[in-house]
């Protein structure tokens, strides 16, 4: 297959049906193939954030650096920005002076993905002593050091450890040096060395894997099957662009922001086979580490686009190719150097549906109203379980309820758009001294509407012992709730208080008495379409759940007797009521 | 290892040798294998849906009967079921509550959070079994270290237990947090649930599946109580109904991992028998595999229902500890039950010989996951069935003999099924019946195929250089086509392949694995503490296995799940089978080391070795068939008659000979397209492969 040249990587597929069912196989092979890169980090990593919640990536790229492929595992952050990383490592250390066994890292956040926590690891993969491929994974180290994972720098430097591209190994060798390094400038020295083992160790079993591969198959190189998928995928992606109609299409979304609310503008030009996103009009960079990076606003506003357009299509190089993304230089999405970008997931999650109020003109019925974001909680301590001196981290991820659509409800409590995993309460205990009290579906949350947004969750904090505990909040949308869509009703807003009822600040860090309950209230979905017109049956089916109380059936026009039943006759009524006032 | 534990079970000593049954119920058709030394009788039976045990004693009767014996000479029973599974993906369980940690209660419902889809809006997750109303919160909290940071709020359990009560609750679940690490709570809640609501069973998280991770636990936990009333009221009934016609043998339950467990077990864990069927499957393709010398085999099993597919590499099915149930979208990862119990890794798909056909609003023929089961079954079976399934298409396209057809207990419908196609799939198509129901075999041997080809990529596999093992029903008459598509050159269909899980069950082991949290870094792990739960644990595996009569020298695994403090994952860590000192504990360090650089190419340097939880399984032992000697075709078979096909490349019936299984001389071969007949199946040969009988009894399909 691989010796097969001159004619384009189309014609071939049509010219040619068994070669092309062939090159299915392969493609889907390096799927495989990436995947198990992929749990290779899951089993061997040391925090949570990759091990239980999936906050990774993993691809495969071409020697001139474009991804061929990515895992199914994986967030979009981090993948997006990685496929546009990995050009900088190759950069920095051309091919011809990569040798087997070589492993390259660094945690620049305008090189890779936004910010000092993730690491982005590439490993060279050679057969018959030629470089083949790259892989690349990004993973979420626990801490870098500095002020630790939160709103509170005011300068990138503040942030904690920068790692320039550099090896991480060296024909097999780990870099010791680095490695002290690491370990010198972490709370959490050594599940942060574990986590750039496990980084290293997923690049080589991507490696073997792809090694494999290429015997069986009998190729020397995967040049021409990467030619394939990248043109293949590029080519349905911009059908699927050509069928929609041009125009400029535009929304804003505004946010509580750190001090100030936040605004978002973007506009979106479907220009024949190509979607141009520009964020022109949006607030500029804070002083607080809100901020993102060109690298990553492109990730997760790309990611938007490609839930609605060309989702049944594998991302890689030529999927991304056709959509591009521009932010004017020191805005908030398009932060300049020494900007604080710490928390910049913040910003990062709002994106996609800030691209879906643009698209809602053109595809009415797939696009979501707005859904809560992650809510990502970042957990801090001095003493361990047993109360001996040890600091500690911990990421939490969790999440409120998506946005409705035209034919469904939102799904409550479920990671949009992250996708990540929550982490168990067994494991999030077993990793730090801490104990949840309470995590479950928060009533009369969810958005009104004919299709209701998802339902939110609340949960409770304290620390296990008698020492205190930090949590570093990065939380919106308690001030702006998700808006509904099309006559649907906003989302509940978030809110973070303690035990003893006093108000917390959204954002930064705060600091909990031994025992001291922290309850963090997520956003609510919003809801589609007019809440008077949801069907009965449903809304009888949350109230004996106890999802919806009485009183907040009355936003759906449902009347209910004092035991808590619907009244159908005054519920008929009202709703007719003010159905004639409408048509009136 | 003695000569006694290689003998079967359920043989006396006088080594005159009792018979053996294997029941295993499925969607559509309940199959019965009787053997005797040798012989072997075998049937099949539409599964009896309201009253299963009908259908299996109607087979054994029927079995017994035509064998000429009476119930005294069976030495054993070995059953495998769906209906766990069934009852799971169709709702059908018990009313059932689940008693939880307050602030919990939503764990089902809100599940890990995943959006198993990345990038698709429209995903569905699984309902929880048990609704919000009856997940009830108790006051009650476990620490990480199993210390009680609040006690158990017995006054809030009877209360719960009185409205359980008054709901007319048939089942309760009980799973606390932790509890796997101190069990206390959940006892003492079953031991006030007994007093208030006596005679309801109870499942508790710390018995049910005793690891980390609340959500899979509790979801484990919740499907057993769910089944519990179902399943144990099923295995009473059928073991007192045995009784009272005279079969007094044992009576042992498949388990997903395909070892054996007494009745009395199996009532306590039904979750434990959900992929019983297929797990005598892959046992059987074990089998054949091993007989043929087939190191690399591709089990393909297709029924009423479902197709089953699993990779037997050397001679070992792979198992795993995840497995997911009743998936609601697509058959995709995320999309089900999530159960964490020991099972043997396949991939199922929804095709079957009840899938049904549709066209869709695109104008492309679907076939299945919908089935027609056996109530009403395929429009060709006569009993009510409206909506053309694959076994219709088989009908229409002169696949199959109405002599031969499940052992001629069925008269087929065949204009009936012509009927059904022209109107469902002709009709707005424009095709011919024929045409028609060629597109049905076409579309769900693609569906078998892709399913295969992806299950295949996933783990690694180059599928082509895999030989295909054929049986369930329907597998044999599809095999040919789907190996066609996948490159795979050689296919085998075994004796008694219509049968084939049936007969799996009756080579299974009796086996038992008991888990339990040991945690502790392995610096600080004593021998004497590992030796004092090895013995508790062999004794309580070794109390189910010696029960069965006929198992006298087990054999024993253990291990250890062993990880660097910090990491989730764990590693198995083999253990000798001895007395273990404090040397030992230093070998375990170097054995978790080595294991960890095999796995990760290196070990962490600051990173210190724990242990997790211990393991140990005891099992009868398994004899695998030595290889027969290969066996080259010679000369060509005779047909018996021949039939009406119809030729899609000729778009025209021709003339289709078809061999009688039962008179073909080993090694005369037969050319594709062809039929080839027995009692519970008929193998199609396509017109790309040659078929002859080996000397173990196998059609060994070869590519022309």
């Amino acid at each position: 297959m691989s010796r097969q040249v001159g004619n384009s990587t189309t014609q071939l597929a049509q010219n040619d049906p068994l070669g092309s069912v062939q090159r299915q196989v392969m493609w889907n092979r390096l799927i495989a193939v990436v995947e198990q890169q992929a749990q290779t980090l899951i089993r061997s990593s040391f925090s949570t954030s990759t091990r239980e919640a999936g906050d990774l990536s993993a691809g495969i790229f071409d020697t001139h650096g474009r991804m061929i492929a990515q895992a199914v595992t994986g967030t979009p952050g981090h993948v997006n920005s990685m496929a546009v990383a990995v050009r900088h490592f190759i950069k920095a250390y051309p091919i011809g002076t990569m040798a087997q066994g070589d492993a390259y890292i660094t945690n620049d956040p305008w090189l890779a993905s936004g910010h000092l926590f993730d690491i982005t690891v590439v490993t060279p993969a050679f057969f018959d002593n030629q470089i083949v491929g790259l892989f690349a994974s990004t993973i979420h180290l626990p801490d870098v050091g500095g002020r630790g994972m939160g709103t509170e720098a005011r300068q990138v430097f503040e942030e904690g450890l920068a790692i320039p591209i550099m090896p991480i190994a060296r024909r097999g060798e780990m870099n010791e040096d680095l490695l002290k390094i690491i370990r010198a400038n972490s709370r959490e020295p050594v599940q942060c060395e574990g986590d750039v083992y496990s980084a290293v160790a997923a690049g080589e079993a991507g490696a073997g894997a792809l090694v494999a591969m290429m015997e069986e198959f009998n190729l020397d190189t995967i040049e021409e099957l990467a030619n394939y998928i990248l043109a293949t995928s590029e080519a349905a992606v911009r059908a699927e662009i050509a069928a929609l109609p041009d125009g400029v299409y535009r929304n804003t979304v505004t946010l509580d922001g750190y001090d100030s609310p936040i605004i978002i503008a973007v506009s979106l030009t479907i220009a024949g086979d190509q979607i141009h996103l520009d964020f022109d009009g949006t607030s500029p960079q804070s002083a607080y580490g809100i901020n993102v990076v060109l690298n990553y606003t492109q990730a997760y506003s790309t990611f938007g686009v490609r839930c609605l357009i060309g989702k049944g299509i594998p991302n890689n190089w030529g999927s991304l190719a056709p959509i591009t993304v521009g932010a004017p230089e020191g805005c908030i999405l398009n932060a300049m150097r020494p900007a604080p970008v710490a928390a910049r997931h913040i910003l990062g999650y709002i994106l996609p549906d800030a691209v879906f109020g643009c698209l809602q003109a053109v595809m009415p019925e797939h696009v979501p109203a707005e859904g809560s974001l992650g809510w990502n909680q970042q957990f801090r301590g001095a003493s361990d379980h047993f109360g001996a001196a040890r600091t500690w981290e911990i990421l939490m991820f969790s999440n409120g309820g998506m946005g409705a659509q035209m034919m469904r409800d939102g799904l409550s409590t479920t990671g949009f758009p992250a996708g990540l995993k929550s982490i168990p309460i067994e494991a999030a205990e077993a990793a730090a001294p801490i104990v949840f009290w309470r995590k479950e579906l928060l009533p009369d949350s969810a958005g009104a509407g004919k299709q209701r947004g998802g339902y939110a969750q609340v949960v409770e904090v304290a620390s296990l012992g008698a020492a205190p505990l930090s949590l570093s909040a990065m939380f919106d949308r308690i001030v702006h709730p998700p808006r509904g869509r099309d006559g649907g009703e906003n989302g509940r807003n978030g809110a973070l208080y303690t035990g003893s009822g006093s108000v917390l600040a959204g954002k930064g860090l705060h600091k909990l008495a031994p025992g001291e309950r922290v309850i963090i209230e997520h956003p609510g979905g919003g809801g589609f379409g007019d809440p008077f017109t949801r069907d009965l049956g449903l809304i009888r089916e949350e109230l004996r759940s106890g999802l919806l109380s009485s009183s907040s059936a009355k936003a759906y026009g449902v009347v209910c007797t004092s035991d808590g039943v619907i009244d159908e006759q005054a519920t008929q009524t009202l709703r007719n009521t003010r159905s004639a006032l409408a048509s009136s | 290892m003695s000569n006694d534990a290689a003998t079967p079970l359920g043989r006396d000593d006088t080594g005159q040798g009792l018979a053996r049954l294997g029941v295993d119920i499925g969607g559509t058709f309940t199959d019965v294998v009787l053997e005797f030394g040798a012989r072997r009788h075998s049937t099949k039976i539409l599964t009896t849906h309201l009253a299963p045990q009908q259908a299996v004693i109607e087979g054994v009767e029927r079995l017994v009967r035509e064998a000429g014996m009476c119930p005294s000479d069976l030495g054993l029973i070995v059953h495998g079921t769906t209906l766990a599974t069934n009852a799971l993906i169709e709702r059908r369980g018990a009313r059932t509550a689940f008693l939880t940690t307050q602030g919990f209660r939503d764990v089902l419902e809100m599940r890990t959070e995943y959006r198993y889809e990345q990038y698709d809006l429209g995903i569905r997750l699984p309902e929880p079994l048990v609704p919000r109303q009856w997940r009830m919160p108790i006051p009650e909290r476990i620490s990480i270290l199993g210390d009680v940071l609040l006690p158990l709020d017995e006054a809030a359990v009877r209360r719960t237990a009185e409205q359980l009560r008054e709901a007319r609750i048939e089942a309760v679940a009980v799973g606390y947090l932790h509890a796997y690490a101190n069990p206390a709570h959940e006892r003492r809640t079953r031991e006030i649930l007994a007093e208030i609501l006596p005679g309801v069973i109870v499942s508790l998280s710390s018995e049910v599946s005793p690891e980390m991770r609340e959500y899979e636990r509790f979801s484990t936990t919740c499907a057993n109580a769910y089944v519990q009333p179902l399943m144990s009221r099923y295995l009473k009934e059928l073991e007192k109904e045995l009784r009272q016609l005279g079969y007094r043998c044992p009576l042992l339950l498949m388990l997903s991992t395909g070892g054996l467990v007494p009745v009395e077990t199996a009532a306590l864990f039904p979750v434990r028998l959900v992929e019983s069927g297929p797990a005598g499957g892959a046992i059987f393709a074990t089998d054949v595999a091993s007989q043929n010398g087939v190191s690399r085999c591709l089990s393909f099993d297709m029924g009423g229902t479902t197709a089953k597919i699993c990779f037997v590499d050397d001679f070992v099915a792979n198992t795993s500890r995840e497995f997911e149930v009743a998936r609601v979208y697509r058959y995709a990862k995320g999309s089900g039950l999530p159960l964490r119990i020991p099972v043997i890794e396949m991939v199922e798909i929804g095709a079957g010989g009840g899938s049904i056909a549709a066209v869709d609003d695109l104008g492309r023929v679907r076939v299945g996951p919908e089935s027609a089961g056996s109530e009403p079954g395929p429009v060709c079976y006569g009993l009510g069935g409206t909506r053309p399934a694959v076994t219709d298409a088989n009908a229409v396209l002169g696949r199959l003999d109405p002599v031969y057809f499940a052992a001629g207990s069925l008269a087929l419908d065949i204009a009936s099924a012509e009927q059904a196609i022209e109107g469902n799939i002709g009709r707005p198509l424009k095709l011919e019946a024929g045409m028609s129901a060629y597109a049905i075999t076409e579309i769900v041997d693609e569906n078998m195929a892709s399913a295969a080809r992806v299950h295949g990529v996933e783990s690694g596999r180059n599928i082509g250089d895999y030989t295909m093992i054929a049986y369930g029903g329907g597998g044999p008459l599809h095999a040919c086509s789907v190996a066609g598509k996948l490159g795979i050159k050689r296919v085998l269909i075994p004796p008694s392949a219509g049968v084939g899980s049936a007969v799996g069950f009756l080579r299974a082991p009796i086996s038992y694995e008991v888990a339990r949290s040991s945690y502790g870094r392995l610096q600080d792990v004593k021998a004497e503490r590992l030796n004092a739960l090895f013995s508790e644990m062999a004794e309580e595996a070794g109390n189910v296995v010696l029960a069965v009569p006929g198992v006298t020298a087990p054999n024993e695994l253990r291990w250890a799940m062993m990880r660097y403090a910090g990491q989730g994952h764990e590693i198995v860590v083999p253990l000798p089978v001895n007395h273990l000192t404090e040397a030992d504990i230093a070998a375990i360090a170097a054995e978790f080391e080595r294991r960890y650089r095999g796995l990760y190419s290196r070990v962490v340097p600051n990173a210190v070795p724990e242990m997790m939880s211990l393991g140990l399984r005891i099992s009868s032992s398994v004899h695998l068939p030595s290889p027969v000697p290969e066996q080259l075709p010679v000369g060509q078979a005779t047909p018996s008659h021949v039939v009406l096909h119809f030729d899609a490349e000729r778009n025209a019936s021709i003339e289709l000979p078809v061999f009688r299984r039962d008179d073909l001389e080993v090694g005369r071969t037969m050319e594709g397209p062809a039929l080839v007949v027995e009692a519970e199946t008929t193998l199609f040969i396509t017109n790309k492969f040659r078929a002859f009988l080996n000397r173990a009894g196998v059609l060994e399909c070869h590519v022309k």
